[in-house]
């Protein structure tokens, strides 16, 4: 027998008895999970879209024709039809994606790092900085969320970057606490006095010992948090206070087609199927994040 | 208990004190105003006097020191537009609202409940997994999606339910079906999922199978011994789907042209009419501080292991 087969032979072995790391794990239990197979491939498609929305759109979303109201298969050229001014539907679904993501992203992004900054320095130093972080959160807690929104809006005026700031400015709140709770879950636990009595600067500690032990729940929590700032935005621009014309939102699509309800009822069913099937995919995808990364909710849940 | 209750009693006298400033802030440097200056035009003596009569005219603290003066005194203004108090309207448009939110919730809680506890007891089978999906879809959808769905199919489609809603058909409760299925709708889903996993948890414990060991039935075990450590979850779930009723549902409103104080709050701020977006988002306010009290409250009736500090 040769070294070369020898190793051929062992090679499997020690990858079988190889440990699997927790991240491993979390993924092998993804993938077993079933709703969530459905989920990523939509969450998959929608970031797609919405990333090479400029590069797969067919016509620009602005370009209007007279050829109006042509329903989905009717006119060439145009696989979903056209609005009612023209409009390509499908360029505009396209761009819609294009909208939604960077709503989300944006405000999720800028949830994050409030929540990690004042959740952090809230759970750890603890005193004054906690008070008022508490305090602080109650006041927004208690503004009614999507009253307060509109009056945003109407304050700041229409535009991509005023709905994220509507979205982010009272959504923070629960970040905050998500990470403050989990900040003062493990800041007593021995290895973090072991950190610190070894001389590890906060940085450090906040990067190296914190940043870990919160990343599970944070992950969880974005995937639930991003379909959430995309009904946001749709449901401001339906309202008629999320984005202008004539950049396109699912929600201003769903919300221009509520004149012809009774006659060209396509022009509000597209955007709606897309906004439900869009949200169900994360629902599903959300939801086998957190079976995949919180064994105790798995337990009780299945 | 009498201490907890007046430190939570400042807390929330100052939180609303602060939601209300930044309201007012905020109404206040939005462009635009109750005039519609290009239309019709006023003379700057005419202009001042109205200014004057509904007190625009003074520095803005002292507008909504006022305000608030009155308003704890049951007196929230004149409506710019309907030239009638404020408190009117709501008396007008708020029993809508109510009574859309009671019939959404006389149905959704028990079956949120109902759902939740048979999924629990069958626990992996395919009605678990079906429930469990519906339940996560529900909870999840965006009404105002929901609604256009709802519409097209039922009204436009099918012809169920008549399209144009409360107002065309002179509230007639027919017309309310459909919202207050889809109203109700999110509640059911997560209630169920709530109940579901609560479920899970309690049946777990060992009281239960020392319960079902001595003798207790089923039945009894399921809705007397573990029912009762699901009113935490319940409770939880409660008050927040009891304040998105009693603040009405824009969408569900605005959707089936219900008048109702979600609409309503609509309209006023496409109008400018300050006095009810203010009394408007204060109410709200006032109910959202109150009924996270009461869960609290609720709480520790519930499970006396839960200190209030």
């Amino acid at each position: 027998m040769t070294a070369q087969t020898l190793n051929k032979i062992q090679q499997p072995i020690e990858q079988a008895y190889k440990p699997l790391t927790p991240f491993q794990l979390a993924f092998r239990r993804f993938k077993h999970h079933k709703l969530a197979r459905v989920g990523v491939v939509i969450v998959a498609i929608f970031f797609f879209t919405g990333i090479f929305a400029p590069q797969i759109s067919p016509y620009p979303y602005d370009k209007t024709s007279i050829q109006v109201f042509y329903a989905p298969g009717t006119l060439p050229g145009h696989i979903l039809g056209t609005d009612d001014v023209g409009r390509d539907l499908l360029s505009r679904v396209i761009w819609g994606a294009n909208t939604s993501l960077i709503v989300s992203i944006s405000a999720t992004t800028f949830c994050l790092i409030i929540g990690l900054v004042l959740g952090f320095l809230s759970g750890w130093y603890g005193g004054v900085i906690d008070y008022v972080v508490n305090r602080v959160i109650e006041i927004v807690g208690s503004m009614p969320g999507l009253l307060f929104q509109i009056l945003i809006m109407t304050l700041l005026g229409n535009g991509i970057f005023n709905v994220t700031f509507a979205l982010a400015i009272l959504g923070w709140p629960g970040w905050v606490r998500l990470v403050r709770a989990q900040v003062l879950a493990y800041k007593n636990l021995e290895f973090m006095e072991a950190s610190k009595a070894l001389g590890a600067s906060i940085p450090f500690i906040a990067r190296r010992h914190m940043f870990p032990n919160i990343l599970n729940p944070l992950l969880v929590f974005i995937s639930f948090a991003v379909p959430g700032y995309i009904v946001g935005e749709a449901g401001l621009s339906f309202l008629g206070r999320g984005i202008n014309d004539p950049v396109p939102s699912w929600g201003k699509m769903l919300a221009d087609a509520g004149q012809y309800v009774s006659s060209y009822i396509y022009m509000g069913i597209i955007p709606t199927l897309i906004i439900i099937v869009i949200i169900i995919g994360f629902s599903f995808f959300g939801d086998g994040v957190r079976d995949a990364l919180d064994p105790e909710s798995e337990r009780a849940a299945t | 208990m009498a201490r907890y209750l007046l430190v939570r009693f400042f807390g929330f006298v100052f939180v609303i004190l602060i939601v209300s400033f930044i309201t007012f802030f905020l109404m206040y440097s939005t462009p635009g105003g109750p005039f519609d200056e290009k239309n019709m035009p006023l003379e700057p003596a005419a202009k001042a006097n109205i200014l004057k009569k509904y007190g625009l005219d003074q520095p803005f603290y002292v507008q909504w020191a006022k305000y608030m003066v009155n308003a704890v005194q049951g007196d929230f203004g004149i409506s710019f537009k309907n030239q009638v108090p404020v408190k009117d309207l709501f008396l007008k448009y708020w029993p809508n609202s109510l009574l859309l939110g009671v019939l959404s919730l006389i149905w959704s809680f028990p079956a949120g409940i109902i759902f939740g506890v048979i999924a629990a007891l069958k626990r992996n089978s395919f009605t678990d997994y079906f429930i469990t999906a519906v339940a996560l879809i529900t909870s999840s959808l965006p009404q105002f999606a929901v609604i256009f769905f709802a519409l097209a199919v039922f009204a436009v489609w099918l012809k169920w339910v008549p399209y144009g809603g409360w107002i065309d058909h002179g509230g007639s409760l027919s017309t309310l079906i459909l919202p207050s299925i889809i109203f109700g709708m999110g509640t059911v889903g997560s209630l169920a999922r709530y109940t579901r996993s609560g479920m899970l948890d309690v049946l777990g414990q060992d009281y239960i199978r020392t319960a079902r060991a001595k003798g207790v039935s089923r039945a009894k075990v399921i809705f007397k011994h573990a029912m009762r450590n699901m009113l935490v979850p319940i409770v939880t779930l409660f008050f927040p789907v009891v304040t998105n009723i009693v603040s009405g549902s824009i969408y569900v409103e605005l959707g089936f042209v219900i008048p109702g104080v979600g609409r309503f709050f609509l309209t006023s701020i496409f109008d400018r009419d300050y006095p009810v977006v203010m009394a408007t988002v204060l109410i709200a306010a006032v109910i959202l501080s109150v009924t996270y009290l009461l869960t609290d409250i609720a709480y520790t009736i519930l499970d006396p292991r839960i200190k209030l500090t």
